[in-house]
This record gives structure tokens, C-alpha cells and sequence, in this order.
């Protein structure tokens, strides 16, 4: 009989994450429903926004102009949402025990899980552009307007997408991360993404102005079509950094804690 | 090597109100197979989770290797391999994408991972399903992957959560013959079961614990001689399991415990004499505590 290789040195912190990395890619490669979807959503809500609702909001033909960014957010919000229910189900299988008892940074795990969301969601990010360029979007950006938009919706999605980590980390089970993330998913709606929010009563507005929503969908739209963004960058990134800082470390906080309880 | 591979001291762990385990003391010699038997609820995962660095204990101290599984966990895991109760492997995955997935983890380079997963498949009898998702494998199939998974590399205690449960017969005695030819590279072996027989035939050494405690520990051999030289037993004439009467074997014992049963038992009761088996020190242990509980 062979015998193992006895092993010294354990695998490398690069290495680690590498191939969990390789492991969330094959889990969403695999997961054909959820594939469909990712690519489906981004393509019917284009069509539904612009053809369906858009003559009402602005007869003039001009609304995909303004509704591109609230539709790139909200499928990446969808998108994101589902890290919950892969960290969950991660969590709840005997697999996380063993990743634990293994020399390595076993946090890995989720750091696999956001990125693999982040490239299911630059993919359907793409066909939302896409789309929209084919029902008639006219973008003004050029090649530095258009990596902004971009730096933007990368850190929209890793921000959201390690909030949804956490979710998944404290919730315990799949169906529970799935309905505290569709809780998340109405802030778009809630924001300047579909209708300006002056077109809202006052109430809502407070509210609507003062959510990390609309600064990021007004910085995409400023730099994809040329309206004015003034302080809203700044903004943008601030909320996705403080969100994002506070993510990462309650995932921290809840993957440690995690490991006491099993 | 250190002295024991495994010495657990005094550890004691509560789930809140719930005292799991009051009090545990074991020592495992380096190379041979443990095994730590005890109904369902006994604790036994709960000290694998402690001794395997996943849950801390409440009072008490356990070194594994040599290393202190609070202290040094890192060493603790440089130095064990842990096949949970149930079976730990990604079911999205193929049974070979997860062994490269583990070598890979565990410091092998793309070229020995290789080498390294097709050995194990073909050891473990999963060549012709490595392609497959392991989301198709029967139970029998899991657990031989999950055990693969474990030896990807050689480390030198290897703790084993009920590794045959669920399995039917032939899979099990599988599974035995490749536990005891880990044994024979010389890897300690710390199992739980709650089949007797699977701690008879395999383990050096037996721990029963029942309600947090040790009942009783020592090599098979020596628990069933604790019972005493012969075991009574007395079967009805449907064939039907009356008693199981302990006795020293000798013949005035024999007698008096025969006298004694005879008022009380119909006249075409069976009696037959026999050696103990694990069962009846498993009984004997257990219908001890209930009397004791009772009183
Ligand atoms: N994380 C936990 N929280 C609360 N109770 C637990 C936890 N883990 C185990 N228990 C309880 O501890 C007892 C022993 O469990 P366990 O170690 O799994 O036993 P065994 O493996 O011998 O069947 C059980 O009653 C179980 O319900
Ligand atoms: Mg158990």
C-alpha cells in the first residue's frame, strides 16, 4: 500500500484562497436554476422598465436612460442575496467542521463564496448593458467614465455581498438567510433608481435621499449618461465602505463565534 | 512522539443548563485504535469537537500529539485528521474534484494532488465513480470518500465519529479493514460507535461513557472478565431472551444462582453457559446506573 505523503507545511494563505475560491465558481456553475435566473432577471426587468413602464414615467423614449443604473443595482442586490443561502448551507454541513479542523484560515470559505458573487454579478451586470444598449440606452461616458461606473458596481456588489455573507453566517439556515435577504432587496425601490426622488411624498423622501441607495445609483448615472453627481460620489463610496468595513468584521465576529457553538 | 497520543484530564463541558460531559479522563497509546462507546446523547461528539479544536472545554485539559487543544490549536491541527458524524464532503462537487479540492488544501502541489486523489479513489473503490457528483453516492459511497478525504495526507491521530453507522455490512467490514490498515501505519486511531461489536473487533482499548462519565475503560478482554468467568443465559421455550445472569463460572455460583432462579422462571426454560460479550458489559454498565438512579 502507498503511503500518504506526510505533510510539513500546510497550504498558503493565496493558496487557500484560491481554491475556494474555484470551489463557489463550480457551485454556481452547477446551480443551473439560479444561473438562468442571474441571467434571465437582469434581460425581462430591462424590457419590463422600458417598455412596459417607461412610456408612463417618460413619453418622450428617454426613461432607459435613466433607469439602466436602478436595473445594474438591483440585479446585483438579487445576485448578492443568494451568499446568504451558500454560507448558510456551508454552515449547517459536517464540510465547515472539517475546514476547521484543517491548518488554515477556514474563513476562506466565505472569502470563495464573495467572490464567486462578484463574478455572477459583473456577468449580469454586462447584460444589463447590453440589453439596455439594444432597446436604445446612449450612454455619453468615455473609457475613464465608464471604469468609475464599474469601480462603483464592484464595490456595490463585494459591499452587499459580504453584508448578505454575514446574514448567512448568523442565520443559521438557508431558508432563514433567504428571507432576511429579500428583506434587503426593496431599497432600490426606495430610492432615486426608478422615479427621481422628488416625484415622492415628503416623508418617503427623507428617507429616500438619506439611503446608500441613491448616492450610488446617482454616481452610476452621472458617469454613464453625464447628470450631475456634485457631492453623491463622495457619498457612494462612503456608505458602501462603512457597510462593507462593517460586514467583513461581523463576519469575523460571527464565524468565530460560530465555531464555539458547534 | 509524546508518551500518549490522546490524554484528557477532568474535562468537563455544559450546553447551558446541560452537563455533557462531567468529568472525562482518558490516555490513548500512540498507535493503536480507541474507541469510545456510549448511547446516542452520551456526549462522544462532543468530546471529538473538543479534542479535534472545534469547541472549547469548560474546566479540564486534553493534549492531542502533545499539544494542548486550547493553546496550541494550530499544532493540534497540523496533527490530526477528523471524519465527523456525518459525512463532511461537497455534494456539488465530483468525488474527485473533492479530493483534489482537499490535497490541494492540505499543501500538495497540483501534480502530487493528482497523484495523490487517483491512489485514494482506487483505494477506497471510487475510480468508477469519480466523475460523478458525489450528490448521487449511496451512504456506503460517502462515507469511504469522507474517509479518502481524511488521508489525504498522513497525519498522526485521526479521530473517526461513528464511521460505520448506517452502513450495512459489507461496507462496514470495508471500512474496518481499511481503519485497521491505517493502524498499521501507525496512526492513532480515536473512533465512537454504539456498536459493541465494532469496538470488540477493532479497538486496543474501550472507554464506555454514559451520562458524562467513564463508566468503565480497558482493553475488550479485560471488561468482559470484569464481569465475571461465565454468563448465564435463560431463554424460554419460544427461544425468547429471559435473563442474562453474570456469574464467576464456578460451580457453587452456578448453583445458587440457578436455585434462585428457578421458583421464578417456567419449567421448560433453556439455560445456556457462555463467555460475556460486549453486550452484557454494556448492559451490565447501564442497567447498574438505572438501578442506581432509581434508588
Ligand atoms: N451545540 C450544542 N448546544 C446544546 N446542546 C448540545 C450541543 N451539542 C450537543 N448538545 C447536547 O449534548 C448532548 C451530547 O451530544 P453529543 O456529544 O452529540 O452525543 P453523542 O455524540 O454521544 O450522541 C446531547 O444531549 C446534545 O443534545
Ligand atoms: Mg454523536
Amino acid at each position: 500500500m502507498n503511503t500518504p505523503p506526510s505533510v510539513r507545511k500546510p497550504a498558503s494563505f493565496g493558496m487557500t484562497n484560491v481554491v475556494f475560491i474555484g470551489r463557489s465558481i463550480r457551485h454556481s456553475l452547477r446551480n443551473a436554476e439560479a444561473l438562468i435566473m442571474a441571467i434571465m432577471l437582469p434581460i425581462m426587468l430591462m424590457l419590463l422598465f422600458t417598455y412596459v413602464f417607461g412610456g408612463a414615467i417618460d413619453p418622450g423614449g428617454n426613461y432607459v436612460n435613466y433607469v439602466v443604473p436602478g436595473i445594474i443595482l438591483l440585479c446585483a442586490g438579487f445576485g448578492s442575496s443568494s451568499t446568504a443561502v451558500d454560507v448558510a448551507q456551508d454552515m449547517t454541513n459536517g464540510i465547515i467542521d472539517r475546514f476547521r479542523t484543517m491548518p488554515i484560515r477556514s474563513l476562506s470559505v466565505v472569502t470563495g463564496h464573495v467572490v464567486a458573487s462578484l463574478a455572477r454579478n459583473l456577468v449580469a451586470s454586462i447584460v444589463v448593458i447590453g440589453v439596455a444598449l439594444l432597446v436604445g440606452f446612449r450612454p455619453s461616458a468615455n473609457g475613464i467614465e465608464w471604469l468609475a461606473a464599474l469601480g462603483v458596481i464592484i464595490l456595490f456588489i463585494l459591499t452587499f455581498t459580504w453584508l448578505f455573507a454575514a446574514i448567512g453566517l448568523v442565520t443559521g439556515s438557508p431558508s432563514a438567510a433567504s428571507g432576511y435577504g429579500f428583506a434587503l432587496l426593496f431599497l432600490p425601490y426606495l430610492s432615486s433608481a426608478f422615479v427621481p426622488t422628488s416625484t415622492m411624498p415628503n416623508w418617503l423622501q427623507g428617507f429616500a435621499n438619506h439611503q446608500p441607495i441613491t448616492p450610488v445609483i446617482e454616481t452610476i448615472r452621472g458617469l454613464l449618461t453625464g447628470t450631475p453627481i456634485q457631492h453623491q460620489g463622495w457619498w457612494a463610496i462612503g456608505w458602501c465602505a462603512v457597510i462593507l468595513i462593517f460586514s467583513i468584521s461581523w463576519c469575523f465576529i460571527a464565524f468565530r463565534r460560530n465555531a464555539g457553538l458547534r | 512522539m509524546p508518551k500518549f497520543a490522546i490524554e484528557v484530564n477532568g474535562l468537563r463541558k455544559r450546553f447551558g443548563d446541560q452537563v455533557v460531559l462531567n468529568g472525562i479522563d482518558l490516555a490513548v497509546m500512540p498507535g493503536t485504535i480507541f474507541a469510545l462507546l456510549g448511547p446516542n446523547g452520551a456526549g462522544k461528539t462532543t468530546l471529538i469537537h473538543i479534542l479535534s479544536t472545534l469547541i472549547n472545554p469548560d474546566v479540564g485539559s486534553a493534549r492531542v500529539a502533545g499539544y494542548d487543544v486550547v493553546r496550541d490549536k494550530n499544532e493540534v491541527k497540523k496533527s490530526i485528521s477528523l471524519t465527523g458524524q456525518f459525512a463532511a464532503v461537497d455534494e456539488v462537487l465530483t468525488g474527485e474534484e473533492n479530493l483534489l479540492m482537499m490535497c490541494k488544501l492540505s499543501g500538495l502541489t497540483t501534480a502530487e494532488s493528482r497523484i495523490r486523489t487517483s491512489e485514494l479513489l482506487i483505494r477506497f473503490d471510487l475510480a468508477a465513480a469519480a466523475k460523478k457528483r458525489v450528490k448521487t453516492y449511496s451512504g456506503g459511497m460517502r462515507r469511504r470518500l469522507d474517509l479518502a478525504i481524511s488521508l489525504v495526507v498522513s497525519r498522526p491521530v485521526l479521530f473517526l465519529d461513528e464511521p460505520t453507522t448506517g452502513l450495512d455490512t459489507i461496507s462496514r467490514r470495508a471500512l474496518w479493514d481499511n481503519i485497521i490498515q491505517l493502524k498499521e501505519q501507525g496512526i492513532t486511531i480515536f473512533l465512537t460507535t454504539q456498536y459493541l461489536e465494532e469496538a470488540d473487533q477493532l479497538a486496543d482499548s474501550i472507554a464506555v461513557i454514559d451520562q458524562g462519565r467513564v463508566a468503565t475503560a480497558g482493553t475488550a478482554v479485560q471488561l468482559k472478565s470484569r464481569l465475571g468467568g461465565e454468563v448465564l443465559e435463560l431463554r424460554n421455550g419460544h427461544d425468547e431472551l429471559l435473563l442474562v445472569v453474570p456469574t464467576s463460572g464456578k460451580i457453587q455460583d452456578v448453583m445458587l444462582t440457578l436455585n434462585e432462579l428457578a421458583h421464578s422462571l417456567p419449567p421448560d426454560t433453556q439455560v445456556s453457559i457462555r463467555k460475556p460479550s460486549m453486550d452484557d458489559v454494556f448492559l451490565a454498565l447501564t442497567s447498574k446506573e438505572r438501578e442506581e438512579s432509581y434508588a
